[in-house]
């Protein structure tokens, strides 16, 4: 398992070959090993990582990186290992840099997307909506919401206007295009979520590619 | 450095430079072309009617008028390895940016000569 904070910087396309593949960049790291959880103490193999320095924190905090003898970090975020090994291959204080990624290799990109705030059905659910001119009056709304006295109730689940958007979402399997280790980027092939500056995590993949 | 600028930075190793051109010119466009594994150079000539975009996603429109009097139009990226080589024809004066009423131009279309 490997894993690196990073901030979306933007998308463009590059060159492969005569053939133009979009790609998005990625200002990762360097990241800090702040923490590791062991099963003796915290009943879970994990490394908790840190990403990008700050001048000050409250005192809780500053009390946690001075142990790791790190500066304060804005974002923590853990990293599960599988088992004691891994963990062993950690050790408190330790860059992490891109570097740590190939060219060719392919990883998982966890991002939050854009919030939408309250969205109605046709952003939301991709509903058709009516038709927007001769004598309409139906436009963005929903339609049916179900049928008559039988059932006599709206079934759960239907799809409604509420909230959309700001979740965590996580794209498997990209490819990873680029590194260029001197100023922190990774480029990898295709979108990735949220916005440019939002907080993204590339990590080794969970799932095979079929 | 702003986010542009990091992006910027990831495209550098793969822009070219091509002679200047602007939308007016004509230009002489030797593209590559793969057929049957094998790859051969083909030209496309024309008046240059739009450039758009920045960095590496830059692209440049070519019209010519083809046998029979049917208009072509190509869009290449600026930076792609497929321009083998651009050629600069004849330069002209235009008084707009996109050379959209060119189409719509019925005969010979006639652009003024620039002077250097």
């Amino acid at each position: 398992m490997k894993m690196i904070i990073g901030r979306k910087m933007g998308m463009t396309q590059l060159f492969e070959g005569n053939k133009v593949v979009p790609a998005t960049v990625i200002k990762a790291g360097p990241c800090y090993v702040v923490q590791k959880k062991t099963p003796q103490v915290d009943g879970y193999c994990a490394v908790q990582l840190g990403f990008e320095e700050i001048k000050k924190t409250n005192k809780p905090l500053a009390g946690h990186f001075k142990k790791a003898n790190l500066k304060a970090l804005r974002v923590l975020r853990e990293m599960r290992l599988e088992n004691e090994e891994e963990l062993s291959k950690y050790e408190v204080g330790q860059t992490i840099k891109v570097d740590i990624f190939q060219p060719g290799e392919l990883v998982d990109v966890v991002g939050w997307t854009k919030g939408r705030g309250f969205a109605g059905g046709v952003k939301r659910w991709g509903f058709s909506g009516g038709p927007k001119t001769h004598g309409s009056k139906f436009h963005r709304e929903l339609g049916s919401l179900g049928q008559h006295t039988e059932p006599a109730k709206i079934f759960k689940g239907k799809k409604m206007p509420g909230h959309y958007g700001n979740e965590r979402v996580t794209i498997h399997n990209l490819e990873v295009v680029k590194l260029d280790v001197e100023n922190n980027l990774i480029v990898v092939k295709g979108s990735v979520p949220g916005a440019r500056g939002g907080l993204v995590l590339i990590r080794s993949p969970k799932k095979t590619r079929k | 450095m702003s986010m542009d600028n990091v992006v910027r930075l990831i495209e550098k190793d793969q822009y070219r430079q091509l002679p200047e051109f602007r939308p007016g010119d004509t230009v002489r466009v030797h593209v590559k072309v793969v057929e049957g594994g094998k790859e051969r150079i083909q030209i496309f000539e024309g008046i240059v009617i739009k450039i758009r975009g920045s960095g590496l996603s830059k692209t440049f429109t070519v019209r010519k008028i083809a046998s029979g009097g049917i208009g072509v139009e190509r869009i290449f990226p600026y930076h792609s390895p497929v321009v083998e080589k651009l050629e600069v024809i004849r330069r002209a004066r235009t008084r707009r940016a996109k050379l959209y009423y060119l189409r719509d131009v019925k005969g010979k279309i006639r652009l003024k000569e620039k002077r250097e």
